[in-house]
C-alpha cells in the first residue's frame, strides 16, 4: 500500500542503475542536438557565393596591389589546400571528422589563426559576462517575482516590481543604448566601450582587472536589466499557482509566520521549476549577448561571431556556433543531474 | 440541548460572510449562531455551496477576497477571535482553535520533511521550546495518531492518503488546542481508511478534552460520530439538534427531506431525492430561503427569515412550529407519518 | 396547499426575478479594468495601430520614408514634426511606415509560427504514437539550439539585395515554430486525459466534431497567448537582426534606422531625435506586448487574477 520505506539499501542500488541509464539517455541527446546543430551551421553559410579566402585577399589587394590574375592564383592555391574546391558533401564529412579529431579548422579570414585560438582569445570575455548576468538575473528576477505575486508584500515593493517585469520587454541592445547614450557619454560614469582602457596592456594584475570590470558593468546591466522580466514574469506566474496551493493554505492554518511561510512554502516549491529553465536561460543570454558584445565593442565571441558573418568566414562560424551549443547543451545536463538533489520527489524515481 | 454546567468552548453569535464578486454580492453565510461544549462534537452538514466550509475558514479568519467577515463573533473559551489582531490570530491557530482539511493529499509542502513541517508549526507559536521536547511533542503526536514514528523523517510523497489525512490530524492536535474543525477529513479515502481516520479522531479528541466541528455530508459518518448535528442550507443554519433527535424526529422540512433520502434496509432501491435545486446564493429568494422547494410553505415564509430558535428541546429556524414546538398546521394538511 | 412532499407547494412564486447579468460590454469593461495589464496594453496596441493607419493614410510614406526625400538632418519642428535624418528621410513618415513594416514582420511570423504550433501541436498531441515523438523529439533537439545565432547566419548569408521584409518575416519564423508547438500540445494532452473528450467519444460525436467543439474553444487562451508570445518574439528577433545591418536595409524598419543612426554616430552629433523615435516606439512596442502577454497570463491561470 505504499508504506514506509523500511530498508533504504536494496533501493539505493535501483536508484543508481536507474540513474546511469537516465544520464546515458541525456548525454546521447545531447549528442544529437550537437550534430544536428553542426549540421545546420554548415549548409546555410554557403549559400553565400561569398569566398573568405577571396576576401582576404581582396582587402590586401586593395592595399598591397596585386593584379587580379595573380589574386585569384593565390584565391585558387588556398582554395585547393583548404580543400574548398571538393563538393560540399565531401567537405561536411571532412568537417565532421576533424571535430571527432578536435580539431575545428582554420580561421580563412584570419589565417594562419585557427579557429580554437580565436575562441580561446575571445572566450574570457564572454563567459565572465554570461556567467555573471546569468546568476544575477536568475537571483534577482526570482526574487522580484516571487515577492511581486506574494500578495502579503508591502505594495511599494510591488509597485517597483512592475517597471522590472515590464524591462523583460525591452531589447538588450535598447537598453545598451540608452545606458551608453546617458550613463557614459551624458554623465561620463562608466566607460562608452571596450573592454579596458585604451592603452593599458591586458594582464593579470589587480589595476587591469579592476579597469576591465569598470566596462563590464554598462554590458553587463544592460543584460541584466533585459532578462530580469523573464524571470520575474515565469516566476511570478508559478508564485501565483504554489499560492493557490494547499500546502500554502493548510501552512497558514497552522499558524505560520507570514515570513516563514513566504520562504519554507511558497518560494521554495516555486523556485524549483525555475531552475530547469536555467540552462535555456543560458542559451538566450548568449545570444542577447552577442549583440551587446557588438554594442560595447567587447572582444567576446559575439563579435568575433559577428566579423566572421561579414566575412563569411565559415569555418569560424562553425566553431563558434558549435562551440555555444556544446556550452548550452552541457548546462542542461548539469542542470538536469543537479535538479533531483533539490526536489525530494524526483530522487526516487523508481518508486 | 445539553444543560451546561461548564462555560461553553465556543460561542459563534450572529457571524455573517459576504463575498463581492463581479455579478454581485453573496451572502455565504447569514447569522449563523451557536454554541459548543467541551468534549462536544457536532457534525455540520449541507450540500454544496451550503456555507459550512465557509463557516470553517471564517472562524479561523481564513476568509480571502472577495470575501469578508462582515459581522459576528466566534468566541473561543473567552477570546473573540473576530476582534484579535491579525498577529495575536496567528497565534489562536493551532493552539486554541486548529482545522484539519479537507483532502490533506496536497496540504503538506512536498520539498519538507513531516517533521520539519511539524516543527515549523511548534516554533511559531512556542519559539522557546528545546529541540529534544519539539522532538518529543512530534513523535508523541504521530503515535496518537497510529503513525510510526519514523514516519517524521519522510517526505510528504512517500505516504499513503490515509497517513497523509493522519499527519495532518497529528499536525492539528500538536498544541492542544481546545477546538478541532475537520473538513471532511475522510472525503477522498476508501472506507477502510475513513474508518481508521474517524476512530483516529475519536480517540485523540478524547485524550485531548478537545470539542470537534466535523463537516460533512455523509450523515452515515455523522450518525457514528457525534453527538450533535447542525444543518445548513443557502448560508443559513436550519436545525441543530442531537444525533438521536436528528434522525428519528427531525423538524425543519429540509433536514426532513435529508433524512427521509437516507437509504434504509427495507426501501432498497426507492430513492427519493429533494426536488428542485439549491438557489445561487447571488439570488436568494426572499423570506426562507428554501421556501420553493418546501412542501409547507405558507404566506409569511415568502416574506420573513424564520430565526433560529430553540423549540422541543434543539435549535430549528422555520416558521412552522411555534414556540412550543408545536406544528402550526392548516386545515386540510396530511399529517406527515415519522 | 398540498402536503405531498414530492411536488412544491402551489400558490408559490414559481421563481424569483430572474437574475439579469449586466450586458457583455459591462462585464468586458469592468473586466479590463481589474486586468490593468491587458487594459493597457490593449490601449496602446489600440494607439500605435491609429497613428499608423491615419499616417499611412494622410502622409506619402512611399515616398518621404525613403532617403533623399526632404532636407537632411532637421531637428523637430512644424514642417518635419519628427525631424529628419542624415539620409533625408521624414521621420514621421519613416516610423509611420516602419511600424507598418514591423507589425506585417510581427504578425506574419507570428501568426505562422502559431498556426504551424496549433496544427502539429494538435496532430501530436491527439493521434501520439510514432507522429508524436517524431514531432517531439524535433521540437527537443532544436530548442537548446540559440534560434537567433541561426537567424543571423541565415540573413548573413543571404544576398543583401534579396532581403525583404517577407524573407525576414520567413526567417524569424523558421526558427519560432517550436514553442507554440510544444505549448498546444502540452495543452492538448491534458485535455485529453480530460474526462469530456471521452464522453464526446461516447455520445456519438465524430473526432472533427470532437476536435472543433469541444478542443479549440478552451484551447484558445492558449493559442491566444501563443499567439502574442510569437509576434513579440518576432518583432524581438527582427529588431536584433535589423540592428545588426542584416536586415532589409532600404526600408525604414526601426531596427534599420537606429543601425544607421549609430552609424553616422547620431548621438555624437548632436542629432538626439533620429535615434530617439525609433526607440520610444519600440519601448512601447515591447511594453504592450508584454502587458498583454501578463494579461493573458491572468486569463490562462485563474488563480492569477486579483479582486477587490
Amino acid at each position: 500500500m505504499g508504506d514506509a520505506l523500511a530498508d533504504a539499501h536494496p533501493h539505493l542500488i535501483e536508484v543508481s542503475e536507474v540513474k546511469l541509464a537516465y544520464l546515458a539517455r541525456r548525454v546521447l541527446f545531447l549528442l544529437v542536438v550537437i550534430w544536428v546543430a553542426s549540421t545546420i551551421t554548415f549548409f546555410i553559410p554557403r549559400i553565400s557565393p561569398k569566398n573568405p579566402i577571396r576576401e582576404r585577399f581582396a582587402e590586401l589587394a586593395r592595399t598591397g596591389g596585386f593584379s587580379p590574375q595573380d589574386m585569384e592564383k593565390i584565391v585558387a592555391a588556398y582554395n585547393a589546400k583548404f580543400g574548398l574546391d571538393k563538393p560540399v558533401v565531401q567537405q561536411y564529412f571532412d568537417y565532421m571528422g576533424g571535430i571527432l579529431r578536435g580539431d575545428l579548422g582554420v580561421s580563412l579570414n584570419k589565417f594562419p589563426k585557427t579557429v580554437w585560438e580565436l575562441i580561446m582569445e575571445a572566450l574570457p570575455w564572454t563567459i565572465v559576462l554570461i556567467v555573471t548576468t546569468t546568476i544575477l538575473s536568475f537571483i534577482i528576477g526570482n526574487i522580484v517575482g516571487a515577492v511581486s505575486a506574494w500578495p502579503k508584500s508591502p505594495s511599494w515593493v510591488r509597485t517597483l516590481s512592475i517597471p522590472f517585469i515590464l524591462l523583460q520587454g525591452v531589447h538588450p541592445y535598447l537598453l545598451g543604448l540608452l545606458m551608453i547614450f546617458f550613463i557614459a557619454f551624458r554623465l561620463k560614469l562608466l566607460p562608452l566601450s571596450g573592454a579596458y582602457s585604451v592603452g593599458i596592456q591586458p594582464e593579470l594584475s589587480l589595476s587591469f582587472l579592476l579597469d576591465a570590470a569598470r566596462h563590464q558593468i554598462l554590458p553587463a546591466l544592460s543584460l541584466i536589466l533585459a532578462s530580469v522580466g523573464g524571470w520575474a514574469l515565469a516566476m511570478r506566474g508559478m508564485g501565483v499557482t504554489i499560492q493557490g496551493e494547499d500546502y500554502v493554505n493548510f501552512a497558514e492554518h497552522k499558524g505560520l509566520k507570514q515570513n516563514t511561510i513566504f520562504s519554507s512554502y511558497y518560494v521554495r516549491n516555486a523556485l524549483l521549476p525555475q531552475v530547469t529553465g536555467l540552462a535555456l536561460a543560458f542559451g538566450s543570454i548568449i545570444t542577447a549577448g552577442v549583440l551587446v558584445e557588438t554594442l560595447y565593442g567587447l572582444p567576446g565571441l559575439g563579435s568575433v561571431l559577428s566579423a566572421a558573418i561579414n566575412s563569411n568566414d565559415f569555418m569560424v562560424i562553425y566553431g563558434i556556433v558549435l562551440f555555444i551549443v556544446v556550452g548550452v547543451a552541457v548546462m542542461m545536463l548539469v542542470v538536469d543531474l543537479v535538479y533531483p538533489l533539490l526536489d525530494p520527489r524526483i530522487r526516487y524515481e523508481t518508486k | 440541548m445539553t444543560q451546561t454546567q461548564q462555560q461553553p468552548v465556543l460561542r459563534v453569535i450572529d457571524l455573517q460572510v459576504t463575498y463581492y464578486t463581479d455579478s454581485g454580492r453573496v451572502r455565504a453565510l447569514d447569522g449563523a449562531s451557536f454554541t459548543l461544549n467541551p468534549v462536544e462534537k457536532m457534525g455540520l452538514v449541507g450540500e454544496s455551496g451550503s456555507g459550512k466550509s465557509t463557516m470553517a475558514l471564517a472562524m479561523m479568519r481564513m476568509i480571502k477576497p472577495p470575501g469578508r467577515i462582515e459581522g459576528g463573533k466566534v468566541i473561543v473559551d473567552d477570546v473573540d477571535l473576530t476582534q484579535l489582531s491579525d498577529s495575536d490570530m496567528r497565534k489562536a491557530r493551532l493552539s486554541r482553535i486548529s482545522y484539519i482539511p479537507q483532502g490533506a493529499m496536497n496540504s503538506l509542502n512536498p520539498v519538507l520533511r513531516i517533521e520539519a513541517q511539524m516543527r515549523d508549526a511548534i516554533k511559531a507559536h512556542v519559539p522557546e521550546m528545546s529541540g529534544s521536547e519539539v522532538q518529543q511533542r512530534i513523535g508523541e503526536a504521530l503515535e496518537s495518531v497510529d503513525l510510526n514514528r519514523n514516519v517524521a523523517r519522510m517526505y510528504p510523497h512517500e505516504l499513503s492518503g490515509g497517513m497523509k489525512q493522519r499527519v495532518c490530524i497529528a499536525i492539528g492536535i500538536l498544541l492542544k488546542p481546545k477546538l478541532i474543525i475537520a473538513d471532511e477529513p475522510t472525503s477522498a479515502l476508501d472506507v477502510v481508511t475513513q474508518r481508521q481516520v474517524m476512530e483516529t479522531l475519536d480517540r485523540v479528541q478524547k485524550q485531548l478534552g478537545a470539542a470537534i466541528i466535523l463537516i460533512g455530508h455523509d450523515m452515515g459518518l455523522m450518525a457514528q460520530f457525534v453527538d450533535k448535528v447542525a444543518v445548513m442550507y443557502a448560508g443559513r443554519l436550519t436545525e441543530i439538534s442531537t444525533v438521536k433527535q436528528m434522525f428519528t424526529t427531525p423538524m425543519h422540512p429540509y433536514a426532513i427531506a435529508l433524512i427521509d433520502s437516507l437509504p434504509t434496509l427495507e426501501n432498497k432501491g426507492v430513492f427519493k431525492g429533494i426536488p428542485g435545486l439549491a438557489p445561487a446564493l447571488l439570488r436568494l429568494p426572499p423570506g426562507c430561503a428554501f421556501h420553493p422547494r418546501c412542501p409547507f410553505a405558507m404566506d409569511i415564509c415568502r416574506t420573513e427569515v424564520p430565526a433560529l430558535e430553540e423549540k422541543a428541546g434543539r435549535l430549528v429556524s422555520c416558521h412552522l412550529y411555534d414556540k412550543n414546538g408545536n406544528r402550526v398546521h392548516q386545515p386540510g394538511e396530511a399529517v406527515l407519518q415519522r | 396547499m398540498s402536503a405531498t412532499i414530492t411536488s412544491p407547494a402551489a400558490g408559490a412564486p414559481a421563481v424569483p426575478a430572474p437574475f439579469q447579468q449586466p450586458p457583455r460590454r459591462v462585464l468586458v469593461a469592468r473586466y479590463l479594468r481589474r486586468n490593468k495589464s491587458l487594459g493597457v496594453g490593449i490601449a496602446i496596441v489600440i494607439f500605435l495601430t491609429l497613428f499608423t493607419i491615419i499616417g499611412s493614410v494622410t502622409i506619402d510614406t512611399a515616398k518621404k520614408a525613403y532617403p533623399l526625400a526632404v532636407k537632411t538632418k532637421q531637428p523637430p519642428s512644424a514642417q518635419f514634426p519628427l525631424g529628419t535624418d542624415w539620409y533625408g528621410r521624414d521621420l514621421l513618415a519613416a516610423m509611420v511606415r516602419g511600424l507598418w513594416q514591423t507589425a506585417v514582420i510581427g504578425f506574419l511570423a507570428g501568426a505562422a509560427a502559431t498556426a504551424l504550433g496549433v496544427v502539429l501541436g494538435f496532430i501530436s498531441a491527439y493521434y501520439g504514437g510514432a507522429v508524436d515523438k517524431t514531432i517531439t523529439g524535433i521540437c527537443q533537439v532544436l530548442q537548446p539550439i540559440p534560434p537567433f545565432l541561426i537567424q543571423v547566419i541565415i540573413a548573413g548569408s543571404i544576398d543583401k539585395r534579396s532581403v525583404t521584409i517577407y524573407t525576414m518575416a520567413l526567417i524569424v519564423f523558421l526558427l519560432s515554430w517550436m514553442g507554440p508547438t510544444l505549448v498546444i500540445r502540452a495543452q492538448v494532452l491534458s485535455m485529453k486525459e480530460r474526462m469530456f473528450v471521452n464522453v464526446a467519444k461516447l455520445s456519438g460525436m465524430t473526432n472533427l466534431e470532437i476536435i472543433f467543439k469541444e478542443l479549440l474553444p478552451n484551447l484558445l487562451p492558449f493559442i491566444a497567448a501563443s499567439f502574442v508570445s510569437a509576434v513579440f518574439g518576432a518583432i524581438f528577433a527582427s529588431f536584433g537582426l535589423s540592428v545588426l545591418g542584416l536586415g532589409p536595409m532600404r526600408e525604414p524598419l526601426i531596427g534599420n534606422i537606429i543601425y544607421y543612426s549609430l552609424q553616422q554616430s547620431a548621438f555624437f552629433n548632436g542629432w538626439w531625435w533620429w535615434p530617439l523615435w525609433p526607440m520610444l516606439t519600440l519601448i512601447l512596442i515591447f511594453s504592450a506586448l508584454t502587458l498583454i502577454n501578463i494579461g493573458m497570463d491572468e486569463i490562462a491561470n485563474p488563480r492569477v487574477r486579483r479582486t477587490e
